[in-house]
């Protein structure tokens, strides 16, 4: 048999194992196993991919695929679980800057005299370049090299334009004219630009939208991978490229829809950069009630309900694993336990069902808004931990507020509310939440971490 | 050539209801594996990318095993990650 056919065949199955892998990891039953069949279709798809006999040289391929091995294989394995947002990040990042350079490389050994083949490597270099730029500036922001907060300039609008004119005007002499400028200085521009692009769409976005940027690029990952395979004119690169592409558009969906707002909005408005409105909110605050954790110790060894809502200071305190304790003791002391989540909590989609899984809680003691605000009123005690914008009632209440319309976790209708707390600072996007200031609330000031333990030894003691 | 560019573009086009059909029933539990996981599936860019490093062009070799390295990070990285993760997600 001809080894066209046979490598293609190859091909087939490998798409067939990534739909069905990616099915799987729909359900925490068979998630596992679904990643798996997801890479023993990546391992097929490469190694058939080796027996191509247009290679000449296997020297540098192995050498590459072994380094990058090498690298990714530490990368994964010695990341913690509170560092995996900018890990995933960067990874997206990977990818991107892989399709740009296959796009690059096909360029610079192609002819110049099919419009569809340059179409596919201007989308692929640019939607890889801007992916790894934003990818980076992501992984900064994660990691908080630079500034989490939202960076907003006068002209903005005015200079995206601009860009993307110069991008289209690239676009142009790449497919069309070909001689305005030279093959080499076409690329050459197209990276840099594509580089810029990605830089200036993440620098805007603030930390507490980091969910939808990193769904995003990592839905631009794959449409570069599946550009790419428009250039080498290959089934298997178009069919993943466009599963990821999908499914990172439909977490994108889902978290603005958890934030009641616009992917444009998200994008181009920089969020908190409405301080009049935000200011709105600071009226009839009334008086904050601190408890001390010997205090809230009493309140809680009585309740029969507990519903714990970790937010993205829980992972900054690393308090996963004492908050975890304090669920089994309180479960141990006869009370029903459960751990209600945001689909935006934390930096990434899921990142704190996957802090709680890292700390042993079981899956299916986690709850979304929709399961638990209907029967809020039976909750005994809400613990609120490093969660702000996601449980501020002004959401419900506050139309002047910039989140009104946002779903939130409802813990005010909760009996007793506690929440833990650094200090009285507004959270990441710079609201007062006047939940701090409700009857039924009372503050534990201090460390998420020491708080939660401080509790735990009361229980043991 | 069009013919074949026709029918990429129809593959591409059903893979694209396909995956919307996939994920929209995850729930939000599994989002930062699903994502994970479909992070080291976007590495499949790697399959061209050894196509790229296999040439004879010097330039093509140097782009396509760079390509090669970042994808293979992409892929190793993406899928070890996903397992590590999902195999902290127990029901007691």
């Amino acid at each position: 048999m001809d080894t066209a056919i046979l490598v293609n065949l190859f091909y087939i199955a490998s798409s067939i194992l990534f739909i069905v892998g990616l099915k799987m990891l729909g359900s925490p039953d068979t998630a596992r196993r679904g990643n798996l069949l997801s890479s023993s279709g990546m391992l097929l798809a490469v190694l058939i991919t080796l027996l191509d006999q247009n290679i000449i040289d296997y020297r540098y391929i192995a050498g590459a695929l072994i380094a990058g091995s090498i690298v990714g294989y530490f990368a994964a394995t010695k990341v913690k679980m509170t560092s995996m947002p900018e890990m995933v990040a960067i990874f997206n990042g990977f990818g991107g800057i892989a399709s740009l350079l296959v796009g690059s490389a096909e360029y610079v050994s192609g002819t110049f005299d099919n419009p569809a083949f340059l179409g596919a490597i201007f989308l692929t270099v640019l939607i890889g370049g801007l992916t790894f730029s934003g990818s980076i500036i992501a992984y900064g922001k994660l990691s908080e090299v630079i500034s989490g907060k939202p960076y907003l300039y006068k002209g903005q609008q005015f200079v995206n334009g601009i860009l993307l004119l110069a991008i289209l005007l690239v676009g142009i002499n790449m497919l069309f004219i070909q001689g305005f400028i030279s093959s080499e200085e076409t690329l050459i521009l197209l990276i840099v630009l594509a580089f810029i692009l990605g830089i200036l769409f993440v620098i805007p976005i603030g930390g507490a939208d980091m969910p939808v940027v990193i769904a995003l690029l990592n839905s631009f990952s794959g449409l570069a991978a599946c550009a790419a395979g428009f250039v080498i004119l290959n089934n298997v690169l178009i069919v993943a490229g466009a599963l990821v592409g999908a499914s990172g558009l439909i977490l994108t969906n889902i978290m603005c829809k958890a934030m009641n707002r616009s992917l444009a909005n998200v994008l181009f408005s920089g969020f908190g950069a409405a301080p009049d409105a935000a200011a709105e909110s600071t009226q009839e605050q009334g008086e904050v009630k601190p408890i001390s954790a010997e205090d809230a110790y009493l309140i809680l060894e009585a309740a029969s309900s507990v519903l714990i809502v970790p937010g993205y200071g829980m992972a900054v305190a690393q308090a996963q694993h004492a908050v975890r304790e304090l669920g089994e003791l309180l479960e141990d002391n006869g009370a029903e336990v459960k751990y209600a989540i945001h689909p935006v909590a934390g930096r990434m989609p899921g990142h704190m069902n996957v802090l709680l899984a890292e700390a042993n809680v079981s899956y299916d003691v986690l709850v979304e808004p929709d399961d638990v605000n209907p029967v809020m009123e039976t909750v005994d005690v809400c613990i609120v931990i490093g969660a702000n914008d996601v449980v501020n009632p002004d959401a419900k209440d506050n139309e002047g507020s910039p989140i009104y319309g946002m779903p939130i976790i409802e813990v005010d209708n909760a009996k007793t509310v506690f929440v833990s707390k650094r200090s009285m600072a507004s959270g990441f996007a710079g609201i007062q939440n006047p939940l701090f200031f409700k009857s039924n609330t009372r503050m534990l000031f201090g460390d998420a971490k020491e708080t939660v333990s401080t509790l735990v030894s009361e229980f043991k003691g | 050539m069009e013919t074949q560019i026709i029918l990429l573009i129809f593959v591409l086009v059903l893979s694209i209801f396909l995956g919307v059909e996939l994920i929209t029933k995850v729930p939000s539990t599994l989002h930062t594996p699903l994502m994970s996981g479909a992070n080291a599936i976007s590495g499949i860019t790697l399959v061209g990318a050894i196509l790229s490093s296999g040439s004879s062009e010097i330039v093509t070799i140097i782009l396509g095993t760079a390509a090669v390295f970042f994808a293979s990070i992409n892929v190793v990285g993406g899928y070890l990650v996903t397992n590590r993760m999902l195999g902290m997600f127990k029901k007691k």
